[in-house]
């Protein structure tokens, strides 16, 4: 097989530039392009976050290269294929600490990771009178198909309710964990506010309350270390786009022993070991949850992102990330008018803000005429805008590309909002 | 700059700043809200009608300066008209704010502030969900209208 496409390297960059640095940026094809005939400020990492010119290579490497149905031929190009495919899943695997390659299923995503769990594990596992326990800093993917779970199985849904600074009620995800809580579900970093959780101590009270615990890391993973054995957690789900890998790259990682005891999700191929039209059986894990042909380019990009994000430093991005949102932190909230939205003591790459007298829906717009890409919305977090009272903030995020030059522009941007409006 | 000055109106500002005709009617004939899922924006509208015709109006809710001002002056400029003259009113302003309209169209009035919407394809549905949500009140359907 071709060992280029595992090497982080882009051709003529270096893959351990610091995080901010022009190297660095200069990976990012992207930021040479203008918006608005303004060069463009990119600070919707949370969102999505842009691609380096290596994850970009490894998607043509494979179309140019190899490509071909895996687990199928006994061509030399399946084989090929086979062997990125699996082999982006030992890179995953040592990525978050997983003890095996196996316990990584290949998803879409965060999404489809959350909602494999919930009808699979979550329709054999609840019965009536049972309970899910999430948080009420998820996003809508983590409220969504439990919803769903519980209206199907006649269980209740409990949420751990949050301070106006964006913080879990102290205690209170505790309280709420019973002897009828069969799954609870929370994120490691919350999108819309960038609140921490602390979710090992999480992961270890609702052990004790004998629940399954599934941690969503979408917004932990581009951001810092995670280990799944240090987590101790039973399932952690996030998306490959972002964290600089492709879309439709997802992982679903679970304990061996509790994959196996699932039912299958989706039928179809690859997920069988044999097929009559008196009965089907199963194929072992992971493939069990991989029905069809999976999106291998994606996956094999996903790697190459993975091994490019290391070779430049978890350590380093999260020093780096850390100094910009407090330098944003503290810059932002010193201007008359603005307001920041979530101030939990622990925070990560997410600034949330709303300005007085214009709508965030505004903000968006004029920032974007300046080259600025914020996202402005609910962030697909409802119910946090509703308990803060809020119909929507900006937010800003920040990624490895970012710069205090980002900030610079940000603050003036914001200023020019004021002025526009008067405000 | 000058495209943002477009969109940004003095007017609009002015009408999202100070809404006319905010609050609710009640009772009232006819009602319905409005909700743009992707920005968050609810808007409620209330009307009196009299044979045919709206004599009383208000709009409540929240929402980005482009829908408050735009239902602002819808309120303003549908006062004592019928539905089938506030449905050629609203053609107008839906093609002014695509770009199909004529900004120099005389019927529009003060509603051709909103010609500048139309730089901005993102926040046309800004702009028009105030008219939808009326056009639900008269279908008098207490059902949410959605821009989606």
């Amino acid at each position: 097989m071709s060992a280029a496409l595992f090497s982080p390297a882009a051709p003529g960059a270096s893959p351990s530039a610091s995080p901010g640095s022009p190297e660095l940026r200069a990976q990012f094809p992207i930021l040479a392009r203008k918006v608005h005939k303004q060069p463009l400020i990119y600070l919707d990492n949370a969102a999505t976050t842009q691609k380096p010119q290596c994850v970009i290579d490894a998607l043509t490497h494979c179309y140019t290269h190899w490509n071909a149905n895996v687990h199928r031929g006994v061509h030399l190009l399946s084989q090929e294929a086979t062997e990125h495919y699996e082999g982006a899943r030992k890179v995953v695997a040592q990525f978050i600490g997983a003890a095996l390659p196996e316990e990584i299923v290949f998803v879409r995503g965060a999404t489809e990771g959350i909602n494999l769990v919930a009808q699979t594990l979550g329709r054999t596992q609840l019965s009536k009178g049972d309970e899910v326990l999430i948080t009420g800093l998820e996003h809508h993917s983590n409220i969504v198909p439990w919803q769903m779970l519980c209206a199907e199985r006649g269980a209740t849904l409990r949420v751990c309710p949050i301070t106006d600074a964006g913080e879990l009620v102290p205690g209170a995800f505790d309280a709420l964990l019973a002897s009828r809580t069969k799954i609870a579900a929370f994120s490691w970093v919350s999108n819309a506010l960038g609140t921490v959780n602390p979710v090992a101590a999480m992961c270890r009270a609702a052990k004790r309350a004998g629940a399954i615990t599934l941690v969503d890391a979408c917004q932990a993973v581009p951001h810092f270390a995670v280990n799944v054995q240090e987590l101790d957690c039973d399932f952690l789900v996030f998306s490959g786009h972002k964290l600089y890998a492709p879309n439709g790259s997802g992982v679903l990682w679970g304990r061996k022993a509790l994959l196996e005891s699932m039912p299958p999700w989706q039928g179809g191929g690859d997920m069988i070991a044999s097929v009559t039209f008196e009965g089907s059986t199963w194929n072992h894990v992971p493939h069990k949850f991989e029905a069809g042909t999976p999106d291998y380019p994606a996956v094999a990009g996903m790697a190459t992102a993975l091994q490019w994000l290391q070779a430049i430093g978890l350590q380093r991005v999260q020093a780096h990330e850390a100094a910009l949102l407090a330098e944003a932190t503290e810059r932002i909230s010193a201007i008359k008018g603005v307001r920041i939205i979530g101030t939990a003591a622990a925070k990560a790459s997410v600034l949330s803000f709303v300005i007085d007298g214009v709508h965030p829906h505004d903000i968006g717009t004029i920032l974007d005429r300046k080259g600025i890409a914020i996202r402005a919305g609910h962030h697909c977090a409802q119910p946090v805008m509703d308990r803060l009272g809020l119909a929507a903030t900006a937010r800003a995020s920040f990624g490895v590309s970012n710069t205090s030059a980002d900030i610079d522009a940000l603050v003036e941007g914001i200023v020019a909002v004021q002025k526009l409006f008067g405000a | 700059m000058s495209d943002l000055g477009d969109l940004y109106h003095d007017m609009i500002l002015g009408h999202a700043k100070a809404p006319r005709n905010f609050g609710k009617l009640d009772p009232c004939d006819a009602s319905a809200l409005g909700h743009n899922p992707l920005c968050g924006d609810r808007i409620g509208v209330t009307l009196l009608l009299s044979q045919g015709r709206v004599t009383d109006v208000r709009f409540d809710g929240s929402g980005c300066a482009i829908c408050t001002a735009s239902a602002s002056l819808m309120t303003e400029g549908v006062k004592g008209r019928t539905r089938a003259e506030i449905d050629t009113v609203f053609q107008r302003v839906h093609d002014l704010v695509t770009g199909k309209g004529d900004p120099e169209d005389p019927e529009l009035g003060k509603l051709a502030v909103f010609g500048g919407v139309s730089e901005f394809p993102m926040r046309v549905k800004c702009a028009t969900l105030p008219w939808h949500t009326l056009n639900a009140a008269f279908d008098n359907s207490n059902a949410p209208v959605s821009t989606e």
